[in-house]
């Protein structure tokens, strides 16, 4: 665990370092797409204090002044595959994202769409020595959260504490300063596969560039997608990708959940390749022109051209209906949000006063998916783009870019984590130096 | 599965990719630092370069100087700085002449050519000036604007008569005592230094002047008055003044200076003393035994 700290706690600097420099670059690195942001940070609430929202919701502070995506390679599952071609993939994002911004970016935020992950609900609790909760007493109390055994090959994500309670009152955003006897909270805690962090870790430093940051996909486009009372009251995002469906969770203004479905539109393409014989590209091209899901009477007669280039006129020449094209393509999609269904259901997303669900990423542009949704998913079911942020290019405010946009609401404003609180002394393993700094300083 | 080993074929559809060194050249030229020296610095080099390889060749280098000569002398020789006369003022004809001769100069001259400051030194340097100023005046005239040495004293030295001013600087010469028979006369060595007090004897002594010959500095430390009938007055170094008023007031008294005394001395305030000549202190000795013997 000390080692995650460590890292973690790295990374908050690094991003506190590219914010006086100023630019920070976001990278998605997605299964279909990998996008980048150049941001700058010179709006006038860049150096506010840290109470309250600021103008336009706290995005003031940041411009985007680069942006560029390319075709991702090398990515399966929202996992690295082949490093050597994403790290290329990488290279020619970053690259074009640069020339854009005139600029040259050191530090990066960049977001995990794959990697198994898995949601921990952790509870601690501690007795308040003095009657009034300081900042020692929060990092205390999280240090108390008994840490479930996620397994050793899995490394934490994200841990946000998501409730604190004094005595009988819960619900409280900030307790310091107030008094009470025994102090509470909840934690939401998130893990990941080591290798698929790994892998980014690896892959971003091999192009050159320190890692500021990083966040779940699923969490970034929640933030980005999810309007401010649907994560109030309770929503979940889903982030339909190109080869993974992320699933978020929102409640009270926090994420409580998190996982993710390993099929997105990448399986729906590959499918029509295998049903109508054609290749990849041309699959993906007759899924993104003539793609639907509820197939009515004209679609019947409304016949697609497959083309080829074998030479055999009768291959080249083939028509195939829309109904049938169709046909191959609702079975899959319902498949998925299926399967986001089983893990709304296993999250017992049905107890939250809200269930609004949103779906964004790539493949929610399908028409006539909202419907298919609301069949599956619940009745309260939109559509979400994310949210407009300054200097985004027209080219770059799609669904597909809500992970996008999410990781530069992160940059500007990351979530409490764990790991920016004070760990309790007795937490330190060995050095015992900085542990007696450590108690000289709570002590007097 | 693609092949691991093999180089990545060519024939591939364009790969947007940039390789590692292109990636790292376009991060290194995005770099602030570098970007600021290949605006500034490198054009900057480039025509330094320029220049100093033009720079290094001799007709360059020599074509470079008489062109700055030439524009050099086209503003001099312009005719609002000429300089065609020289006009001096404020002494007589003499002196003038000697300044001409120590200024040599051909008109017409640019006034960029003369140096002002070491003409008014040497003019300076001339006997009987006191200071000079040396400008450039209106309609190309050069003004020597020059205050003379006032001669307040003659000074005999050796078969030479010094003109002296008040300071103490010889001002020029004269042929005969008759022909500054207004200004006093002075002898001895370090007689110039003390001019002022001689001065002040010589006026101290008005009664006197129609008999004073001049004033004689003994051992460079004090004054004899000398008058005619080879008269002298002896006065001490410190006070003589005084001492000489001693003396003038004995003689309108008593007419001291009347009587055959050769040397009166004052150099001992207490004991002032008279030598008087011979005949005379034969006649006084007689004149004592007469009286004894009657």
């Amino acid at each position: 665990m000390g080692d995650l700290y460590d890292s973690q706690r790295a990374m908050r600097n690094m991003r506190k370092a590219a914010m006086q420099r100023g630019v920070i670059a976001i990278l998605d690195i997605g299964t279909s797409k990998i996008a980048c942001l150049v941001l700058r940070f010179d709006g006038p609430e860049t150096f506010r204090g840290a109470d309250g929202v600021g103008s336009l919701a706290g995005q003031s502070s940041f411009r985007v002044i680069g942006a560029a995506t390319t075709r991702s390679r090398g990515v399966k599952f929202g996992e690295i595959d082949a490093m050597q071609e994403t790290e290329r993939a990488i290279r020619t994002a970053v690259q074009a994202a640069q020339k854009m911004a005139n600029v040259r970016v050191d530090h990066v935020i960049a977001c995990v769409a794959g990697g198994r992950p898995k949601s921990y609900g952790l509870d601690g609790a501690v007795d308040i020595e003095n009657g009034l909760v300081t900042d020692g007493d929060i990092g205390r109390v999280m240090a108390a959260c008994d840490v479930p055994d996620y397994g050793a090959e899995r490394d934490v994500l994200h841990a946000q504490p998501v409730n604190f309670a004094l005595d009988h009152r819960t619900g409280m955003a900030d307790p310091r300063g107030q008094i009470g006897n025994q102090l509470t909270t909840d934690m939401h805690m998130l893990t990941v596969d080591s290798t698929a962090l790994q892998n980014i870790f690896f892959c971003i430093k091999r192009c050159d560039l320190e890692l500021a940051g990083i966040a779940s996909s699923a969490y970034a486009s929640g933030i980005s997608s999810l309007v401010e009372d649907e994560q109030e009251l309770g929503a979940a995002c889903i982030d339909l990708g190109g080869g993974s469906t992320g699933i978020s969770v929102f409640m009270k203004k926090h994420m409580i959940y998190a996982d993710a479905v390993r099929m997105g539109g990448d399986h729906v393409t590959s499918d029509i390749s295998m049903g109508l014989s054609v290749p990849m590209a041309t699959a993906e091209r007759i899924k993104t022109f003539y793609g639907g899901v509820v197939a009515t009477g004209m679609d019947d007669r409304e016949m697609i051209e497959i083309g080829g280039d074998t030479g055999d006129y009768e291959h080249d020449r083939r028509t195939v209906s829309r109904a049938e094209l169709i046909g191959i393509m609702r079975p899959r999609v319902e498949e998925i949000l299926e399967e986001v269904r089983v893990r709304l259901d296993a999250a017992g997303f049905e107890h939250l006063p809200s269930q609004q669900i949103v779906l964004t990423g790539g493949a929610s542009q399908i028409p006539g998916l909202d419907g298919l949704a609301s069949k599956i998913l619940g009745q309260q079911v939109r559509l979400g783009r994310p949210l407009r942020v300054q200097g985004l290019p027209q080219a770059a405010i799609g669904p597909a870019f809500s992970s996008a946009v999410g990781l530069t609401l992160f940059a500007a404003h990351p979530q409490d984590e764990w790991w920016d609180f004070e760990i309790p002394a007795d937490n330190y393993s060995g050095r015992s130096l900085k542990k007696a700094v450590k108690w000289f300083k709570d002590n007097w | 599965m693609q092949p691991l080993s093999a180089r990545r074929p060519r024939a591939l559809p364009r790969d947007p990719a940039p390789s590692k060194w292109k990636y790292r050249y376009q991060r290194w030229m995005l770099t602030p630092g570098v970007r600021g020296l290949l605006r500034v610095g490198v054009p900057i080099a480039l025509v330094g370069i320029i220049a100093v390889s033009w720079y290094s060749h001799d007709e360059n280098r020599d074509m470079v100087a008489a062109k700055i000569a030439d524009a050099k002398a086209a503003v001099q020789q312009r005719p609002e700085f000429m300089i065609s006369e020289m006009d001096v003022i404020g002494v007589e004809e003499d002196l003038a002449a000697s300044v001409a001769n120590v200024l040599p100069m051909s008109f017409p001259v640019s006034s960029f050519e003369l140096d002002l400051e070491n003409m008014r030194k040497r003019v300076e340097a001339l006997d009987g000036v006191r200071s000079a100023r040396v400008r450039v005046g209106d309609a190309g005239k050069l003004i020597v604007d020059i205050t003379q040495r006032a001669p307040v004293a003659l000074w005999r030295d050796g078969d030479l008569l010094r003109l002296i001013d008040e300071e103490g600087v010889f001002a020029g010469f004269v042929e005969t005592r008759s022909d500054r028979l207004d200004l006093p006369l002075i002898a001895g060595d370090g007689a110039q230094a003390n001019i002022a007090e001689a001065l002040a004897l010589f006026r101290d002594a008005k009664p006197l002047q129609a008999r004073m010959r001049g004033l004689v500095r003994m051992g460079e430390r004090r004054w004899d008055i000398v008058l005619d009938r080879d008269q002298r007055i002896l006065l001490p170094a410190e006070g003589a003044v005084a001492a000489l008023d001693r003396v003038i007031v004995l003689h309108q008294a008593r007419d001291l200076l009347d009587r055959d005394v050769a040397v009166v001395d004052m150099r001992n305030a207490d004991r002032p003393t008279i030598r008087v000549n011979k005949e005379a202190a034969g006649a006084l000795h007689r004149a004592g035994q007469t009286e004894a013997d009657n």
